[in-house]
């Protein structure tokens, strides 16, 4: 049993700067399971986490074949990874992955994004990484809230009992 | 395991306040239960509820998602009826066991 706590969060400041399905989902579901809780949540996406609020890409995030010693083949042999240099490999893991987190009902990417935001998460993108990618605000999935910099991005963390994550 | 009076019936319940065995629950508990939470239940919270005890009775797994595909409410109207946690509330006040899904 779960103690209780005396000084429960507040707010949580989530940040998501890759964009490989696993570090992109794990920022999702914290962020999702925060708000559930009633706690506070800000999400902000930099780097290659901006490929998960970009329309053109948020559906097409996948998995890293080569260079992941987690990897294994279903059945949980090691995958060799000369296998995931074959193309179309790491599309065809991508897409268990999806298969095996629908099952489970894992939303994809838009919906997830649109359920943060029901329960009244916040979400936000990275103006320097914006910049850098030569992105614009109207690429980005319509539940994204604002583009700001590093320093609005610590004004919005403030306050008591505020946690910032960096997934 | 404590017991507590709601409606008049001594209801088991454990110690996060969840009460221990669906059958129970009525109406009147829900009501009950609902002040402690600060929300007055209304028909459409009722809705909600019978289709979490449903659910729970079938032994599916409980989500937001699942809830908000429903056709009973959204997600947005599911957290507008239970604010701040909502399946952890609704859940609380029909009377089933807290749910263990991360989604």
């Amino acid at each position: 049993m779960v103690k209780k706590e005396e000084h429960p969060l507040k707010k949580v400041c989530i940040i998501c700067a890759k964009g490989s399905i696993e570090d992109v989902y794990a920022t999702l579901i914290m962020a999702n399971g925060a708000v559930m809780e009633g706690i506070e949540t800000n999400l902000f996406f930099t780097f290659f986490g901006l490929d998960a609020i970009t329309k053109k890409q948020m559906k097409k995030l996948h998995t890293a074949t080569v260079g992941n010693p987690a990897m294994r083949m279903p059945g949980g042999l090691p995958f060799p990874t000369v296998l995931g240099l074959i193309p179309g490999v790491e599309a065809g893991v991508s897409a268990m992955m999806k298969s095996q987190m629908e099952k489970l009902d894992i939303p994809p990417v838009d919906e997830f994004l649109e359920m943060i935001t029901a329960g009244g998460g916040e979400i936000y993108a990275c103006k320097l990484a914006m910049d850098m990618f030569k992105l614009k605000k109207e690429d980005l999935s319509e539940h994204v809230k604002d583009v700001l910099t590093v320093g609005q991005f610590y004004e919005l963390s403030g306050g008591e009992n505020t946690q910032i994550i960096f997934t | 395991m404590e017991q507590k009076n709601y409606a008049g019936i001594a209801i088991e319940i454990n110690e996060e306040g969840y009460m221990v065995n669906m059958d129970q629950w009525n109406k009147d508990v829900a009501v009950e239960l609902a002040k402690e939470e600060d929300i007055e239940l209304t028909d459409k919270h009722f809705e909600v509820l019978e289709y979490i005890r449903n659910k729970v009775k079938s032994g599916d797994t409980l989500t937001i998602r699942a809830i908000g595909k429903s056709g009973i409410v959204d997600i947005k109207g599911f957290y507008t009826l239970f604010p701040g946690g909502p399946l952890k509330k609704a859940t609380k006040i029909a009377g089933v066991s807290k749910p263990s899904s991360c989604v």
